[in-house]
Order: C-alpha cells, then structure tokens, then sequence
C-alpha cells in the first residue's frame, strides 16, 4: 500500500485540456476524476468518515496516520461542516457545509507538486492557459495540535487548493513528514464550470443542480446552527464527549477515543456559531480539545508501535 | 580568479523571506570563504532558487605555523592540552628557551577542497525564519523542499553532498543541472558560469535579477494602464512582493464590474491588493477606475485571456463578498456594537476592548480641552472607536478597523469630528502614514496611545531588544509625531499618569459594565467615577513629586522614541539628553524635569544653534574648565553656593563677570518664562567675552581663601545659569 517512487513520476494521463466546445465536468464528474487519478498515484480511495467535522484533515485517515513511521497513501471525500459559515442558503460562496477532497501521503513523494499540477490537468485546467503560482500559507490547527508549511495553490488568482508539509500532528512531530494537499471541490468546480452562484453548479451532467441537493439542507441548518440548536444540551454533550474520550483512552482505544475528539471539536464549533463562547472560553474549549487529540494520537502511535 | 557560483533550486520560497535569505547567503558564504579572499559577491533571489557568485583564490598557500606553548617545566597535563587543542604530537615540539615550540607546515588547500567542506554546514545553518522536514529519509531543513545544488569552481563542479552517516540528505549533492520555468521551460539544464547560468535562464523564461523582474512589472503595468488613460497607484511594497511571487513576470489588466465601485475605496484596495496581490489604478482626477493591474508568472497561449477573465471573477467573488458585509453592517447602528466589546479581548492579561473603551473615554474627554477639542465629541468617538471590531468587515479584513468604524459612524448621523476621530484613531500607523490634525480626531488617538503604553507597561509587557509585539515603539513614536507635527503644548507626564491610574483601576475588573446609563447623572460625572477613585486606592506608590513609576516609565520611554527620531533625522542626540537634563522651569523646582515635547524641541534647535556657533563653542569650552574646576574643589570642601560678597571682587575682569551673570540671569528669566529660547541662548553668548576674559586674567585659586571662595562662586553661578537650559556637561566632542 506504500507510495512508491515510481508512482511519483508524472504518468500517462489522458490529455488535459479539454476541446474547445465539450462540456467542463460536472460535480460527481470531478470527484471521479481525482479517484481516478490519485487511485493511479498509489493512494487508497477511502471513503468520507462518518461523523460530522469541520475538515478533512480530521479523518482519522489523515490525524491519526500521519504520525509514526509507517508510511501511508489515501485520497476521499469529506462533507466538512462549519457552522459559522452558513449563510441561510442566500451567499452564492459561502455554505455551511461543502465538500473537501483530501490527498495525504507519506512520506512527502519527491515529486509532490508535479503530482498535484498534473491533477488539476487532469480536470482540464492548463497550466500554459492559466496561471498557477504557489503562495506561501503556513497551516496550522489549535485544536489539533498541528502545524505545516506550505502553500496557497492559485489558478487566475483563485485559491484552488492548500498544499501542506505537515510538521506536527497532535504536538507530536511527524517522523515521516507527509504531504497533505485540499481542493475546495465547490469552489474548483464553480471555477472548472465557469459558475458564480454554487448553488448552480451542474451536479451530475444531467440537470440536478447543487441548489436542487443542498440548498433546503443550507437553510435548515443555518437556522439550526445559528438559532435552534440546544446549547445547553451541546455543552453538555461536549463534557460526555471529553469524558467518554479519556475513559478510553485509558484502554488504550484510540480509534474509539478519537471520535469522541472529533465529536467534541464539531460540539465546539456549534456551540460558537451559537455565539454563546466569550473569547477567553474559547480558547479554553480549543485547548480543551487540543489535549484529547494530542492524547489520541500518543495513544495510536503507541499501539502502533506494540 | 576562479569564479565560484552556487545555485539552491527549491520549492517556492516565500517572497516576504528572498530578500532577506540573498543578504544572508553573501554574508555566510564571505564569512566561510575568507580563507580565499572572495571578492565581487553577488547574490540572487527569487521564487524558487537564491543563487550566489564570487571570485575566489585559487586556493590558500602553504603555511608555516610557529606557536609558543607552555612552559618547559609545565606538568604533562598541561602540554598534552596544547597538543590536542593543535592536533599535533610530542615529535612536533621543540625547545626554545623555557617554553616549548610547535613548529608545523600547514598543507596549502585548493579552492574546490576548502568550498566543498564549506557548504554543507552552510546549507544546514541557513537561517531561515522557518525550515522544514520533508521526505523520510532525512532531518536535512530548508524553508521549502530543497530539489538542486549547482555548484561550480570555474565551470567544474565542486563535489560535496549533504548526506551525513545514516542520513541521506535527501540524496542532494551539489552538480551541474538547474531548471528553467517550470511550465514555459520544463526540464534542466547545464550550467557553467554565472553568466551563462543568468543567460540561460533568460531563454528558459526565469529573470534572475529582482532588479529587471522589478522594472518589467512596473513599467509593464504602467504602460497598460497609459493605454486606458489610467495611472497606477505606487506601491513599493506590493511591487517587492510580487516580484517575488513570479519568475517570468507578465502584466495583465483587468475589469471591475461597475457594480462594485461603490464600495469604500479601501474595502475595494485590500480584496485587491491584501488578498490578490493587484495594483489599484486611477482616472486622469484621479479617481479609483474600474480596473486593476496583475502579473502572471506565465505567457499564457491565449494571450493572457483565460487568466484575466478568471481573475475578474475573482474579484468579483470577493467584492460580493464585501457588498453582503458592507451592507449587513449597517443594518445597525455603531453605538449598539460597544456592549459585544466586553467579549473581545484586548490581551490576556489586560481584560476586554469594553474595559479599555472606558478607559479611552475618560482619557480622551481629559486630553480633549489640551487639544482644543469639545470633550463630549471626544467621549463620543472614544466610545465608539472600537466598535467596528464586532463589524462582519473588520472580522473579514482586520486592516480595517477604524476606517469601517469611521464609514459607519458617519452613516449613522454622528458628528462628522466624530466619524473623523473614529477613523483615524489608529494614525500614524507607520513612519510614512499621515498623522490625524482634526482636535477630536488628535485628543482620541493620544488616549489610545497613551492607554496602550500604559497598559502594557503596567503588565511587564514591555518590548525588549527587537521584539516589540505590541507595537509600543510605534505607539509612543505616533505620540511624538502628533504632539510635534500638530505643535501641540502638552505635559506627556500628566497623560501618562493618568493613562496609568485608569489602567490600573480597570485592567482587572470584571466585564460587564456597559450599557447601563448612568441614571440621573451626566455621562462625564460617570466616567470620572470609574477613574478616579480606584485608581488612586490602587496606584498607591509614587515619588516625592506625586509621578508613579509606571507613569515615569512610559514617559522615558516616549521621550526615547523622541531621541530615537532626532539622531535618525541626522539631529545631534546629545543635545536632547543634555536639554532634557535641565531643570526646565528655570527654579530647580517644580517636576524638575520638562514634558513637554514641543518646548524642548525648541530648546534643543536653540542650544544647537548656539553649539554650532563660535561664541557657542567657546562658552562650551568655558564652563567644562568652571565645571572642572568646580568638581576638584567641591571635593575638597563642599558646594561653593553661597552669595558672592561684592567688595572683594578685586580684579576689574572678576567685577565684569559678576555684573555680565546678573545680566543674563535676569535676561534668562524673562527669556524662559516667555519661553523665548533663542533669547535665552543669546544672554548666554553674550557671556563669552567675558568669560574669556577672566579666565585669561583671573586665578580661581587665589592663596586668599575669601578671594577663592568668592571666585569658585562666580563660577557656580555661571554653571547654574547655563544649566538653566540644558546640562552642558552631557555635551560630547
């Protein structure tokens, strides 16, 4: 399952830019392509995990495995959820919940830009067309413990996807640093299809639009996130989840442990779309959920090592 | 001689860090070279390489070491010592006299030998601001991943790797191969030289020199924008960065949709310019026009089409984006804001913006009748002046806060001073920034300076070497340029001191305080109850003149940006410290100090005028010999302060001097309560002739002690009266 070097160098791929006149990929269009290409990288097509996050960089296939020493390749889809993003449906950017395409190898490929360049061909954006540049952008995640330095990735000045060499990942530096790399899908999409309103994009090649999907789904959750949602109840859940994540812990089940994390950081950020979090308690809350992660991961590396 | 060049081909470096990273590769590769005398280095920097080129020796000549050791009697711990600092052994010493010689010949070393030796612990050290780890095979840092190493004595490649035992330094060794643009020129490419390497590149789309990317970009620009009848706005700064983002720099120019050009023109230049690195341009009245200037880093096949239209579309993404929040903010009025302050924190240590807003009302309604402003517009705009930090734009675009908080306050109907004051509160923001005029706009951005220094000085959070993280070099420095540019008659120290007070009594107290209005009172009665009375059972400690330390502090700390920007306008700094010593109200008494930055200003061009004047060094000249004098003999037997008895003044040159110091004590009284320094400088010229004179004709010590006596006196009055405006014994050369 490991990345070999082989897979790095550019591989035959079916010509990128596409005739002038043929239909730009649709939505699910988009996602198929990049399975298929990262697929032929030598990464694992995962699945988005199940539990409700605010970036892919969550899923246990990124968090957890980018630390230690054995070495990993996986792509996926991830529904990402941020509450405080939503906008009732009526901002033709902004959603309270889209999907990322998450791309993590480790250790870092030789030829991880080549690589990534060569998908966005892959979805029909040349770079002797259009204008690709890398602009410095240093992640970094409090409640995760992590951090990375890397890049903006700019197509026409649009910021089509981040690019990161992870560094830290649960205040444990990455032994084997790997190579992260998001793509916005909606946005690339809005972008590839020349769209301006998200909730237009043609979703399937056939006439569903993203609207026809999600645009009920954007207008009852803005409501639920920035209105109707019990905080009472989230706070509460908030502490089960943190205690539930040390009692496992200390059976050392990190996978198990680590969703409670992940539950606890999604309570977290309902809880401050609800505006009910002062400033202070918020950094409290992020470090709060920082010590779950860092444990989780110390936790997995050390099964790992077992 | 042979010409050394070094190319690190990497990923993309930041451009904020090329600059600087060209500047330390000249400087760490001179220092590691010196053994070859390198001469005409020159570094390059760019997007993704820095680069190198020297002139060096072809090598160092062999040597012949002669070192004196220890004593020939010295224990063998001692020699064994010697020998292993020099790596040599017993057979190489040699007697001379009592000690022991090492004698050796040190082997010439080639060029190519010391060079390889050289870089790899170059490249490990390289400072970097931030390096990182890629790969897993070794802990070799760079700023991004480092992909080549040119490296070349000559045209040969100098061989060394960065491989170190079990690490494999990412299997780099230095060669002969670069690359060209990644997409316009894909592949490497042999290098031979430095020229050729810049020459090559050239063909293969990369311009190496800063220099030329620079003047591409700018007169590219500049001629697209002529060809609309538009001018760009100069921006060195962005010009810098986007030299640095491109290798092949292509100008392009854009639309922007009418729709937009409504929006406030500093909404509309940070999209452009903060997010997307564009130039803003402007109509023949220099109106913003409904363009922007970019750069592309490729020649694309369509000339340029596609890239435009997608950067159009994402500028009208982000000015969308603007209008929702443009127009979502004033949906409610500024004053409904203030209540969310008490969320924000200002700092950790120093409680929320709502605290700190009462705070800047109390202060800026004091400062306020200094400044010539109406204090109820300046409690106004102190209350209102942090409010846009709850906006949706400020939130968005933090760079700017009090600029929205200005278009909203005017928006909602306040008083236009107020809506002023707001959005300039801020001012100066740096050296080059303007400096708010308007009374309202002034009083609130001293309250906020003042409040900032003191608060931060108040928690230890004082900046320390080059670090400065809260800006109070740059907040005490606006203090300086408001108070002097505007030639405003304040006492720092009275406003430090109450900056003080109101920052103690309300750093710790708990949030919560607006909005309640305080009932039946007027709001200025409220405010000063929140003030005064805790602040004075908390501040307790002051000196003798009623200063607390902390308030003493902030003040050394402005008067120290004052000196600061005094040398670095080429001003003499020692005139300051001596002005500043002074006395200032002329009686010794009072603070004992002055504090007011325009009046020692004046004093300090007066007494420099009068440095720089003959009669002024002279007189210099003279009172160092009273002053000397002076010391020796008050240690002998204590100040010489008393009354000079006038019959026995015997010598006429004595008598002059006794009348010349009542002269000019009266004249620098009269001068210094007018605050007429060029009048008091002038009674103290006036003095020098016969200074001079008695000091030719006139023996201090006289064997006669009530002679002496009234002589050492003379001379102590004549130290006082100078020292009436500055202290002339901190006058250097």
């Amino acid at each position: 399952m490991t990345h070999s070097a082989t897979a790095a160098s550019p591989c035959p791929t079916q010509p990128g830019a596409r005739q002038p006149g043929s239909k730009p990929p649709s939505f699910q269009d988009l996602i198929l392509a990049l399975h298929a290409y990262w697929s032929r990288q030598g990464c694992l097509i995962l699945q988005p995990y199940d539990m409700e996050m605010g970036a892919g960089t969550y899923h246990p296939a990124t968090t957890l495995h980018a630390v230690g020493r054995k070495p990993w390749a996986a792509a996926y889809v991830q529904p990402c959820r941020r509450p405080t993003d939503g906008r009732y449906g009526e901002n033709p950017n902004r959603l309270q919940h889209y999907y990322q395409y998450q791309v993590i190898m480790k250790p870092s490929p030789q030829e991880a830009q080549t690589l990534l360049l060569d998908s966005y061909k892959e979805l029909g954006l040349d770079p002797l067309t259009h204008d690709f540049r890398f602009v410095e952008d240093d992640w970094e995640s409090p409640t995760l413990g992590a951090w990375g330095l890397g890049w903006e990735v700019w197509c026409d000045g649009m910021e089509v996807g981040q690019f990161t060499y992870f560094q830290q990942v649960g205040g444990i530096a990455c032994e084997l640093p790997c190579f992260e790399m998001t793509y916005g899908l909606e946005r690339l999409a809005m972008y590839v299809q020349n769209i301006e309103n998200v909730y237009d994009l043609d979703f399937n090649g056939r006439g569903v639009t993203y609207g026809d999907v999600f645009l009920r789904a954007e207008r009852e959750y803005s409501a639920f996130n920035f209105e109707y949602a019990n905080t009472e109840l989230l706070a509460r859940h908030f502490a089960d989840a943190e205690g539930e994540c040390a009692a496992l812990l200390a059976r050392k089940l990190a996978l198990p442990a680590y969703d409670q994390c992940i539950k606890a950081g999604h309570l977290f950020n309902l809880l401050d779309a609800r505006g009910v979090i002062s400033v202070t308690e918020r950094a409290a809350y992020i470090g709060r959920v920082r010590t779950l992660a860092k444990a989780c991961c110390e936790t997995w590396l050390a099964g790992e090592q077992d | 001689m042979p010409e050394f060049f070094l190319e690190l081909f990497s990923e993309e470096i930041p451009a904020r860090m090329q600059t600087r990273a060209a500047a330390d590769l000249e400087r760490l590769a001179g220092e590691a070279l010196a053994p070859l005398k390198p001469a005409n280095l020159r570094a390059w920097a760019g997007a993704r390489r820095i680069a190198l080129a020297a002139e060096v020796a072809p090598g160092v000549a062999e040597r012949r070491v002669h070192e004196r050791g220890p004593r020939r009697t010295a224990p063998d711990k001692a020699i064994d010592g010697f020998l292993r600092k020099h790596g040599a052994s017993r057979a190489d010493l040699r007697e001379e006299g009592d000690f022991w010689v090492l004698e050796r010949v040190e082997p010439g070393v080639a060029a190519a030998v010391l060079i390889a030796a050289a870089m790899p612990t170059l490249l490990r050290h390289f400072p970097w601001p931030k390096s990182m780890r890629w790969g897993g095979t070794s802990l070799f840092t760079w700023v991004r991943p480092l992909r080549r190493i040119v490296a070349l004595l000559d045209g040969e490649v100098v061989p060394f790797s960065l491989a170190e035992g079990e690490d494999d330094g990412h299997h780099l060794a230095s060669a002969d191969q670069s690359e060209g643009h990644r997409f316009l020129s894909p592949g490497a490419f042999p290098v031979s030289s430095a020229a050729q390497w810049a020459e090559e590149l050239h063909r293969r789309h990369v311009m190496v020199d800063l220099g030329e990317r620079k003047r591409v970009i700018a007169e590219g620009v500049a001629s697209l924008a002529a060809a609309q009848g538009l001018a760009v706005v100069d921006d060195p700064g962005l010009l810098d960065e986007v030299a640095g983002l491109v290798e092949w720099p292509v100008p392009l120019l854009g639309r922007i949709d009418a729709a937009y050009m409504d929006l406030p023109v500093e909404v509309m230049q940070v999209s452009m310019r903060v997010n997307q690195r564009y130039f803003a341009l402007r109509d023949a009245a220099g109106k913003a026009a409904p363009w922007f200037a970019f750069v592309a880093n490729v020649a694309a096949h369509d000339g340029g089409a596609t890239i435009i239209a997608g950067n159009e579309r994402v500028l009208r993404a982000r000015f969308a984006d603007a209008r929702h929040f443009w127009d979502h903010d004033r949906t409610v009025r500024l004053e409904s804001r203030v209540a969310a302050l008490e969320g924000v924190t200002f700092h950790a240590k120093l409680g929320s913006q709502g605290a700190r807003v009462r705070r800047l009302v109390a202060l800026a309604r004091a400062i306020a009748p200094q400044v010539g402003a109406d204090p109820a517009l300046a409690a106004r705009a102190a209350l209102l002046c942090k409010a846009d930090l709850t906006s949706g734009m400020v939130g968005e675009f933090p760079e700017l806060q009090g600029v929205m908080g200005g278009y909203y306050a005017a928006h909602d109907g306040e008083d236009p001073q107020v809506a002023q004051a707001v959005r300039e509160h801020y001012m100066p923001r740096g050296p080059s920034d303007a400096v708010p005029a308007a009374p309202v706009a002034v009083a609130v951005a001293l309250a906020d300076k003042f409040d900032q220094l003191a608060a931060f000085f108040g928690v230890g959070e004082k900046p320390s070497g080059s670090g400065d993280p809260f800006a109070l070099r740059r907040a005490a420095l606006g203090i300086v340029r408001i108070l002097r540019e505007n030639g405003l008659r304040i006492g720092i120290l009275d406003l430090a001191q109450s900056a003080c007070a109101l920052s103690n009594a309300t750093a710790n107290e708990p949030a919560g305080k607006w909005p309640e209005k305080p009932a039946g009172k007027r709001p200025e009665e409220a405010d000063k109850n929140v003030s005064h009375a805790q602040a004075e059972t908390r501040l307790g400690r002051t000196d003798a003149t009623g200063v607390s330390p902390g308030a003493s502090e902030v003040c050394d700390f402005i008067l120290e940006r004052l000196r600061v920007q005094l040398r670095s306008e080429g001003a003499r700094h020692d005139v300051l410290a001596a002005v500043l010593a002074a006395a200032h109200d002329g009686t010794g008494k009072g603070r004992g100090r002055d504090d007011d930055l325009v009046r020692l200003l004046a004093k300090t061009a007066q007494v420099t005028d009068l440095l720089g004047s003959p009669d002024g060094a002279d007189l210099l000249t003279a009172f160092r010999r009273a002053a000397n004098i002076l010391r020796i003999e008050e240690r002998k037997d204590g100040p010489h302060d008393g009354p000079i008895a006038k019959d026995r003044l015997v010598l006429p040159e004595e008598r002059a001097l006794a009348d010349a110091l009542a002269d000019a004590e009266a004249r620098l009284a009269t001068a210094l309560a007018a605050e007429d320094f060029a009048a008091a400088t002038a009674a103290l010229a006036a003095l020098r002739p016969t200074v001079d004179a008695f000091f030719d004709k006139v023996t201090v010590n006289d064997p006669d002690p009530d002679l002496r006596r009234n002589r050492l006196r003379l001379l102590n009055r004549l130290r006082a009266a100078m020292g009436l405006t500055a202290d002339f014994s901190r006058i250097e050369g």
